[in-house]
């Protein structure tokens, strides 16, 4: 019990502390940072319910006005910002990244964890552009365009993902809950 | 930790945390459903009207969070210029700033513990029903506590790097730094449970 505490609320305040390291910003404001990968970590690493756990205690002190997103951003004002479909997708791409590493468990752990990352990925794209739709009252295939820019770093850190997940599973097999 | 609360005192500080929440709602909801120009420039104005209320210097840091917004409003200017659809544009323009000023407007306002006190609030009913809402606050404590020390820890990460190697440190300083953090919670793990526990 204190053990799965711990887990859930340090992955909390590391897709935090990730949003720190420096950004690159690319065209229409949404930043590309270590954040992303950080949501999708929790999914691989900490297992569906676990890592869902995490990314909604991180989301809970972003609403509470700290300034833990990328950039310094927080506040209640995110969720009705454009990119907020993107946030409140969140805690689901975690969800089922989670669900994907520990139920694909016959190829090895670089490759389930980064395709779960993936598709956790497809979901954080699929509110989002709804979002995006929703708030700058466009289409979805409008919407869609927007974001075509971000693909390949979002591929990117899928990949990523996989990789960091197997070496951490590698260094600490009993944290890595989703294999536990 | 630094928050977002403006440390300008103005009266809505000592509003209860709560009401100022269910009338965010109840505005973000109005201007989702209204649709034209006059409405929605009058709400606008009336957020103006409220940053600027307790001073210039309330005014200019609120206008200086919204600034984040100004990717979003060009992309719309240009796509309503070229279509030919400016009053559209506009009233899209003017509820994506007012929706997030006023959402920014009560994060400003309201105090870290004035919003952790609605959230134990909101769990209240968790807690008639037998569950355990301890866990959550403790979780809230420990994220407060150990965002600025993990930002530290890879801080100096990044710094070791640099002091190696010619190029700027990339994704292999996640995989340490995402160690450092699975450590840190075996200590507090080990430590909560020294002091008797959950």
């Amino acid at each position: 019990m204190e053990r799965n505490i711990a887990l859930v609320a340090l992955f909390a305040a590391l897709i935090a502390a990730l949003g720190v390291i420096p950004q690159v910003t690319l065209p229409f404001g949404v930043p590309v940072t270590a954040q992303s990968l950080g949501v999708m970590l929790c999914g691989t690493v900490l297992g569906a319910r676990r890592g869902a756990m995490a990314v909604l205690l991180f989301m809970l002190l972003v609403c509470l006005g700290l300034p833990l997103l990328s950039g310094g951003r927080g506040g209640l004002g995110v969720i009705v910002s454009p990119t907020g479909g993107f946030f409140i997708a969140f805690p689901i791409a975690a969800f089922v990244a989670g669900l994907i590493t520990q139920s694909w468990r016959r190829v090895p752990l670089a490759l389930s964890a980064g395709v779960a990352a993936a598709v956790g990925g497809l979901v954080l794209y699929a509110f989002g552009i709804f979002g995006l739709a929703q708030v700058l009252g466009k289409s979805l295939g409008e919407a869609a365009l927007l974001v075509t820019v971000f693909i390949p770093g979002d591929a990117i850190k899928a990949v990523l993902a996989g990789l960091i997940t197997s070496a951490l599973y590698r260094a600490r097999p009993r944290a890595v809950l989703s294999r536990a | 930790m630094i928050s977002l609360t403006s440390p300008v005192e103005t009266r809505a500080h000592d509003w209860p945390a709560g009401a100022k929440l269910g009338a965010l709602s109840l505005a973000t909801m109005a201007l989702f459903a209204m649709g034209g120009v006059a409405g929605h420039a009058a709400a606008f104005a009336a957020m103006l009207a409220l940053y600027a209320a307790p001073g210039a210097v309330f005014f200019r840091s609120g206008m200086a969070r919204l600034r984040v917004l100004w990717p979003f409003l060009a992309i719309i200017v240009l796509w309503h210029v070229v279509a030919a659809t400016p009053g559209q544009g506009a009233v899209i323009a003017l509820r994506l700033v007012t929706a997030v000023g006023l959402a920014n407007l009560v994060t400003m306002t309201t105090r870290l513990s004035d919003m952790i006190a609605v959230v134990r609030w909101l769990a209240a009913p968790l807690r008639r029903v037998g569950i355990d809402t301890r866990a959550l606050e403790l979780g809230i404590a420990l994220v407060i506590r150990f965002t600025p020390m993990l930002a530290a820890k890879g801080t100096q990460l990044a710094r070791a790097w640099r002091a190696r190697a010619a190029r700027r440190p990339g994704w292999r300083i996640v995989t340490p730094f995402v160690l450092c953090a699975i450590d840190d919670a075996e200590h507090v793990a080990d430590a909560l449970k020294a002091r008797g526990g959950l």
